[in-house]
């Protein structure tokens, strides 16, 4: 039983269960694109599970990559004639060479200073997306061109939900992989001790850098994907809240779980359509919510949950 | 030439003068004990050896290589392992995972093969955990394989430790304290399993306040008071050193048991 539960396609296989089944359950183009976000922003935060709960490296900034990702498939056709697909590829590439310039020396940092050092990473995004008004559109964002492949308008919330679905799942395919290989198994040691780590051959500072420019890759990625969905980009993507929100995610859903990250993300996309009833008090709601989930599953909602059916069919 | 070669290397924090100018050498097979009262220097110097603080004099050769500016898991490359007085185990990972990370130098695949899932991560899975097992058993925790490492008794995490070094295939190998906390089974074990790494062709450094191990095992015995050598030779001249016996138990004290042993 254990070995099914750790096994990466048992979690794969669920996760495409989840994809198949949501739009049976519900179909209507609201709740599609609700679910689609939720792919969004799942993928998203499965570089946080790589970057922080496998390497146990904080990023507090990771909406600013979130933010070049979304910025790429806006900029990239308008400005430069990009083919959308060319600007969605374009996204990562450039994150990546910026997650790689930057990681170089706040990786250096440890614990509260990382998370403050990346906290101000994510401002410094922010700031350029909503002042280059000539390039960005400023505080009122861009318009993003619909994606066309071949004659076909991608458009709909059915597409987008499959099309984010399909990337997810891909995301979580690598995240699954590199958890069981070697590169993650490194990873997962550098987070428990960094000199155990060193001392066993593995180059600590090139392997958070590593971890940083794959985090950023998902993210971007993301980005781009909510850009194109949206037809619609705006600063607040690259905002602190975004950032918060995204370490949030992997928190509740269950640090260094894959699936964790989906259901954090489910948890914290779904959760706030639904206190929409609560009016004016809804974000109340949600932050008491979070705190009650908080204590109650403190591994956070997927490893409490493996815990629970382990201890009752062991 | 020795396999390793410490010369006259020194640290001091904050005006305080840790370690002063220490030199030593191990040889290839040869089981080197580094003794001394608390606070003496020992580990310390391991740090120093094994580039955790880096030493403001002095030189450490490594077959001839200096080790002077290379990173911790550079000198593991080159063919040095530790274990460490204060555990530093992967608790969030299974016995067999920390041992397996040990394997990390000589596991070939590279990134993106480990993030596609390509053929060669199985087998090199297989290959990883093979080693790693075989390391386990010759410290005798097969059982514990599959569990995880939070869940264990503190001599088992000891062991594993040196499970992990021992995966690495090192050339020499700096274990600090590793009788610490075990009981006079689990030393005696210890004592073969140490005795055993050394005919391998591996030399084997240790601190250790255990000093019925320490006569047992060593071919030769380092003892260090004050960030200084003290003494140094075969375990017997080492115990029998008027100097050594004032070091351990004061001036008065060794008076005692001089009076006690005439």
């Amino acid at each position: 039983m254990r070995a099914f539960f750790s096994s990466r396609w048992t979690t794969l296989g669920f996760l495409a269960l989840l994809m198949l089944v949501t739009p049976i359950l519900a179909p209507s183009s609201f709740y599609l694109r609700v679910a689609a976000q939720v792919w969004v922003f799942s993928l998203a935060a499965l570089g946080l599970t790589i970057l922080t709960g496998y390497a146990g490296q904080i990023s507090l900034g990771h909406a600013g990559f979130f933010g070049i990702g979304a910025y790429a498939v806006a900029i990239g056709p308008e400005k430069f004639g990009l083919h959308p697909l060319a600007a969605l590829a374009a996204g990562p590439v450039i994150a990546g060479l910026v997650a790689y310039v930057v990681g170089r020396p706040i990786l250096r940092l440890k614990g509260y200073y990382l998370a403050i050092a990346t906290l101000g990473f994510g401002f410094i995004v922010a700031l350029i997306l909503q002042s280059e008004v000539a390039w960005t559109g400023g505080p009122d964002g861009m318009r993003v061109a619909k994606l066309a492949l071949a004659g076909w308008k991608v458009s709909g919330a059915a597409n987008w939900y499959w099309i984010s679905a399909g990337f997810l799942l891909l995301g979580a395919y690598v995240a699954l992989t590199l958890d069981a290989s070697p590169t993650g198994r490194a990873l997962r040691a550098l987070h428990d001790s960094e000199v155990a780590a060193a001392g066993a051959g593995v180059d600590v500072a090139r392997l958070k850098l590593t971890a940083f420019v794959l985090s950023s890759l998902f993210a971007a990625t993301a980005g781009g994907l909510l850009g194109l969905m949206n037809n619609l980009v705006t600063p607040e993507i690259a905002s602190f809240m975004h950032s918060v929100e995204l370490i949030a995610m992997v928190i509740i859903g269950g640090l260094g779980s894959v699936i964790g990250a989906v259901l954090g993300a489910a948890f914290l996309i779904l959760l706030p359509q639904v206190l929409t009833a609560f009016q004016d008090y809804d974000q109340a709601v949600l932050g008491f919510l979070i705190m009650v989930f908080m204590i109650l599953l403190p591994d956070g909602i997927a490893p409490s949950l493996r815990k629970l059916f382990a201890e009752r069919w062991p | 030439m020795s396999l390793l070669r410490v010369s006259d290397i020194g640290v001091s924090f904050g005006g305080v003068v840790a370690v002063a100018g220490v030199s030593f050498n191990a040889e290839a097979g040869e089981i080197l004990s580094i003794i001394g009262p608390n606070g003496a220097g020992k580990t310390t110097l391991f740090n120093l050896v094994t580039g955790i603080y880096s030493a403001s004099k002095g030189e450490v050769l490594l077959d001839n290589y200096p080790l002077g500016r290379l990173q911790p898991h550079e000198l593991a490359r080159r063919g040095m392992a530790r274990t460490f007085q204060n555990l530093q185990i992967f608790f969030r990972m299974t016995a067999i995972e920390n041992v397996m990370v040990g394997r990390h130098m000589a596991e070939k695949t590279g990134l993106l093969s480990d993030l596609l899932g390509l053929p060669g991560v199985a087998r090199q899975n297989r290959a990883s955990r093979a080693a790693a097992l075989a390391c386990l058993e010759r410290v005798g925790l097969a059982e514990y394989a599959d569990k995880p490492a939070a869940g264990l008794p503190y001599g088992v995490l000891k062991r594993l430790e040196i499970a992990r070094a021992l995966a690495c295939e090192p050339k020499i190998l700096l274990l600090d304290e590793p009788a610490a906390g075990c009981n006079p089974v689990e030393t005696e074990a210890l004592e073969h399993l140490i005795a055993s790494i050394a005919r391998d062709g591996t030399a084997v450094v240790l601190i250790e306040h255990d000093m019925k191990l320490v006569m047992k095992i060593s071919d030769r015995v380092l003892v260090l008071a004050q960030g200084a050598v003290l003494a140094e030779g075969p375990p017997r001249a080492v115990r029998d050193n008027p100097k050594v016996i004032a070091a351990y138990l004061g001036d008065h004290g060794a008076k005692e048991a001089d009076r006690a042993g005439r």
